[in-house]
């Protein structure tokens, strides 16, 4: 939480000395708090005040980064509880299991089913980030050997699931640069794990049964050294689960409560691929910074995905689509010709209900700052002038021999303005896109 | 160090009413619904302040469907002619809460069917099944204003829940409605400030505010579900803070929505898994997404889909 200037004031010399440049030590401590000055520019400020300072220009929730190289990734530095307050900064991780159990090809067979968990969406690639590796078998051998096979497999970010601080180690002896995250820590087992953790600059998740007995594990793990924390919770059921969730959120953010103020990881790795794709679904809205999942089903992976890419999308800005003139099935020199804006909103319903058509068709998009049909009409961002130089900068006129052009039905004002424009001839379409596969089959010839 | 209190408390709530009218209650229904009642955020507060457990109204078109992917059509291909015993199958297979007439039949674009046809529909499932309805136009102004109206008298007295009714086009329904004593659903095209407006019409028309149900329009998962979605959460917090204009009860189409999605139902993306797997997939993600958000009544299709949704609200809603 940020110090006003009055409780910075509190934590300074009061000897209005001047050195800073400021007039007074209250002057300066204004200025600090509205951050237009640095508190190294008073040179008798006391070692206390500084970490009171710096503790609290601390993040309300810490930012955690694990994996190396293409493959590090990192969670936590939430800042609010609902996205359009601001928007939620780093996507939940999802990570999929290999069981130590497995050996020879059955172990590849199961990290490449994992690996292969990569889809493309809008032009964005999205997929698994994380291979959780787990100590199923209890031996630090079969453990060891399993992590040493997924690293080498190294696709993606590593974490290593034991009880065991034995394990641990043996696991980490071969794979610690890859950075895994150690999950994790109980209070049995605090001490050897944050020291292990903190010998090989690994994160360490924290698990508890209660809020209150994670909170007191996270500070013994933390005074020992260890700053990157995981919060890994154990509920009874997953209502438990969400609930907790949205309590330590509110204790990081609100209270600054600092021995929460971690990111999280939740494990969901019972039941059929529909009910785990539910409850990660649940998981990645409600504040879970990793979601450790069994199925490596793509038909279930691939909404948990989206829904992250959606949930995590930054409200302010509104999704895009390149403007461009995009193919709808394999359309040719007599297909028909529309435009629609670049609001991925009004494109995506556009191109499916045009795929609904099963009419080949063209649809162009004109750059209107991603917002729909009518508002940019209304904001002159979709004016016959636009239309006309999207339509000469994409050369539609090289992509089809008619010169007919379909507009939204919402825009027919601008029909006289753009056939002047254009010399096309305009075609006023629907003004629901849904009626589009009727129009595209019965008045499109 | 000791863990602070946080739990948040907010002074208003969600509405919460009661659908269908039994024989006590001068209908024939046989179960009644209610939904409503939260008073806090999801998950937020303790499990006391959830309100009732959202539930999901199984659609039945009054006309065969023409466009529906045949993952969808496969477990209605006995019943799609034959509005009642697809609505029987709805509550008796698939435990259906609720039933929703959507009237797409009569959209002059489509069949164009005539009000004769819709109140035979509703006659048909009224009697077919024992669960509140939802009645449900097809969105063409002109066509719901002359077929709706009927609709509403052949269900008279029993509690139905009727719509939609739009900034454009709100009188002639929302009239019939109280006269005829059902719920309302009002309608904005994402847009949260014209939601309210719809409430504002509406409710000067003298229709009860504790009798309507919003629909905010709903985007599918990867097709601007963070719309509805942050549209969602403003509204109950809204509603929490004691905005009486935006206490009502949600309701969200995630059936048709969710079946236009590419990723539903495109037959040949071998990458993308099975489409007998993946349609109804989409259709729970884009349930559960907005289960998150809070919503009250969720539209759906497929009964896999509906399976494992019930399952999800049976573990957070004890």
């Amino acid at each position: 939480m940020a110090l006003t200037g009055l409780d910075i004031f509190k934590l300074l010399p009061k000897t209005n000395c001047k050195k800073c440049g400021m007039p007074t030590c209250l002057a300066f401590a204004m200025a600090l708090a509205q951050k237009r000055v640095k508190l190294d520019d008073c040179p008798d400020v006391s070692q206390e005040a500084k970490e009171k300072l710096a503790a609290a220009a601390a993040p309300p929730m810490r930012k955690v980064v694990f994996g190396s190289g293409d493959n590090q990734v990192q969670i936590g530095q939430e800042t609010v509880m609902f996205r359009h307050e601001e928007k939620f900064y780093n996507p939940t991780v999802l990570a999929v299991t290999v069981s130590d159990k497995l050996t020879g090809d059955d172990l590849k067979k199961r990290i490449e089913s994992v690996n292969s968990l990569q889809f493309e969406r809008i032009g964005t690639k999205i997929g698994a980030r994380a291979v959780a590796v787990i100590n199923d078998s209890g031996s630090p051998d079969s453990f060891a050997q399993a992590a040493a096979a997924v690293k080498d497999a190294g696709d993606l970010a590593l974490i290593l699931v034991t009880q065991s601080p034995e394990a641990m180690a043996a696991a980490l002896a071969k794979t610690k640069e890859s950075i895994p995250l150690l999950a994790s820590a109980t209070p049995d087992t605090a001490e050897a794990m944050a020291q292990i953790a903190k010998e090989n600059g690994c994160p360490l998740a924290a698990q508890a049964e209660s809020i209150e007995a994670l909170s007191d594990l996270t500070e013994k793990i933390e005074a020992q050294g260890v700053e990157d924390i995981v919060l890994n919770l154990v509920a009874p059921s997953l209502r438990d689960q969400l609930y907790n969730l949205s309590k330590m959120r509110a204790l990081a953010l609100k209270k600054v409560f600092r021995p929460l103020g971690y990111p999280t990881i939740s494990f969901v790795t019972d039941d059929s691929a529909d009910t785990q794709a539910a409850s990660a679904i649940s998981l990645i809205c409600k504040y879970s910074g990793i979601v450790v999942l069994d199925t490596v089903e793509p038909y279930a992976l691939l909404p948990m995905l989206t829904a992250v890419m959606n949930v995590f999308a930054d409200p302010q800005k509104p999704v895009q689509v390149e403007p461009k003139v995009y193919p709808i099935g394999e359309p040719n020199e007599n297909s028909p010709m529309m435009f629609t804006t670049n609001f991925s909103l009004t494109y995506y319903t556009v191109e499916s209900d045009v795929e609904a058509s099963r009419i080949p068709s063209y649809i162009l998009v004109v750059d209107t700052e991603g917002t729909s049909v009518l508002t940019a009409y209304s904001g002159d961002k979709l004016n016959e002038k636009t239309v006309a130089d999207a339509m000469t900068k994409h050369s539609v006129e090289d992509l089809v021999k008619h010169r007919k052009l379909i507009i939204p039905g919402y825009v027919a004002v601008m029909s006289g303005k753009l056939e002047e424009a254009t010399n096309w001839e305009v075609m006023v379409g629907p003004r629901e896109c849904s009626m589009l596969p009727k129009y595209l089959q019965e008045v499109w010839k | 160090m000791p863990v602070p209190k946080v739990a948040e408390r907010f002074t208003g709530s969600v509405n919460r009413l009661t659908l269908g009218a039994t024989k006590e209650d001068g209908g024939t229904r046989s179960a009644t619904v209610t939904v409503g009642g939260a008073r806090n955020v999801v998950y937020g507060g303790s499990a006391a302040d959830t309100g009732e457990k959202p539930v999901i109204a199984m659609d039945v078109l009054d006309s065969k469907p023409e466009d529906w992917p045949d993952v969808l059509v496969e477990p209605y291909k006995d019943v799609l002619d034959s509005p009642g015993d697809w609505a029987k199958k709805c509550v008796e297979e698939f435990g259906a809460e609720l039933i929703c007439v959507k009237f797409d039949g009569i959209h002059p674009d489509k069949n164009d069917r005539d009000a004769a046809h819709a109140v035979k529909v509703t006659e048909e499932v009224l009697k077919a099944v024992g669960v509140p309805l939802v009645l449900w136009g097809c969105g063409n102004d002109e066509k719901d204003n002359e077929v709706m109206p009927k609709v509403s008298g052949a269900a008279k007295g029993e509690k139905c829940l009727i719509g939609t009714v739009t900034e454009d086009n709100y009188k002639s329904l929302t009239a019939i409605a109280l006269a005829d004593g059902h719920y309302l659903i009002t309608h904005a095209p994402l847009d949260i400030n014209i939601a309210k407006q719809v409430n504002i019409l509406t409710s000067d028309m003298g229709f009860p505010l504790e009798r309507i149900v919003t629909f905010q329009a709903t985007g599918a998962l990867g097709y601007g579900i963070e719309y509805a979605y942050s549209i969602q959460e403003r509204q109950r917090l809204a509603a929490l803070t004691g905005d009486k204009m935006m206490a009502m009860p949600v309701i969200c189409d995630v059936g048709y929505e969710s079946w236009r999605a590419k990723e539903a139902k495109l037959t040949d993306a071998p990458g993308w898994g099975d489409p007998a797997d993946r349609g109804p997939m989409w259709e729970v993600a884009t349930a559960i997404c907005l289960l998150q958000a809070g919503v009250d009544i969720i539209r759906m299709r497929h009964p896999r889909a509906v399976a494992t949704v019930k399952n999800f609200i049976s573990q957070i809603w004890t």
